[in-house]
């Protein structure tokens, strides 16, 4: 599946988007929120208050319980702060 | 019934853009339009300008599925949501949510709901780049003050709870799981 970080949560991971498979047993976003923080220093740093992050899948926002089987694109962002 | 969205980088025109919803009609009673402009501070400090990052592909689809529901919650005849991305300065257009409906009533709560919901649920997030003052950049230095301080003089906005508070009084989330 297709990662895309926005705004501090890009800059803190070092990349805009990447191609990923999570492992067997990452079910959810929360899941992959905490998969991901494990990656390296920079994934420790974007997901070190996970709470405060949201998620998108497929371009519709997402609670952190929600699924992520099936899904093509997720984006991980901070709160959103547009007009 | 027309719709209008949005998103680009470039100024736009926002009487021609009233003008466009309007024109040859006999029926619209009622033309609402707010336009967000950007200021020359946040939280009290001076900034010079704001840069705007968004999400292109769900921006269109999560602001598409607000113009419907207000569609459907009001009789309106027509929408336009303009907003735009980039490097703003103070004095630019940052959006336009312009609703024409037969009476008013329709085309100000329309109006006010869609504000509040891209204020909430459409990605795009703020930077502001503060006045070129090193002294004050540096007092300020190493300091966390919630937003994410960028190479001293570039913080992203926060968001407020006032906004979340503004999109909740129209209680249902629109086309979301969130």
């Amino acid at each position: 599946m297709r990662l895309l970080y926005f705004a501090w949560v890009r800059e803190r991971v070092g990349r805009a988007e990447e191609q990923i498979e999570p492992p067997a047993g990452i079910s959810t976003v929360g899941e992959l929120m905490a998969w991901l923080a494990k990656r390296d220093e920079q994934y420790a740093h974007a997901f070190e208050n996970a709470k405060v992050i949201r998620a998108a899948i497929d371009h519709r926002h997402v609670r952190t319980d929600a699924p992520i089987a099936g899904a093509s694109e997720i984006a991980f962002f901070p709160p959103m702060t547009g007009g | 019934m027309t719709t209008t969205i949005r998103l680009q980088r470039q100024p736009f025109d926002v009487a021609a853009e009233v003008e466009r919803m309007t024109q040859g009609r006999t029926d619209i009673g009622a033309v609402v339009t707010f336009t967000g402009l950007c200021r020359a501070d946040e939280n009290g400090k001076p900034i010079v300008a704001l840069t705007l990052e968004h999400y292109p592909d769900m921006a269109e689809a999560e602001i598409g599925r607000h113009v419907e529901e207000a569609c459907a919650r009001w009789p309106l005849l027509g929408v336009t949501v303009i907003h735009r991305f980039g490097r703003l300065e103070p004095g630019d257009v940052i959006v336009l949510v312009a609703t024409v409906s037969s009476h008013r009533e329709a085309a100000f709560a329309a109006a006010s709901f869609l504000m509040d919901y891209l204020k909430t649920r459409a990605p795009f997030w703020k930077q502001v780049e503060s006045v070129g003052d090193k002294t004050g950049a540096e007092k300020t230095g190493g300091e966390k003050t919630g937003g994410e301080k960028i190479g001293g003089e570039k913080t992203w906005v926060e968001a407020k709870a006032s906004d979340d508070t503004a999109a909740e009084r129209w209680s249902a989330r629109v086309g979301s799981d969130a």
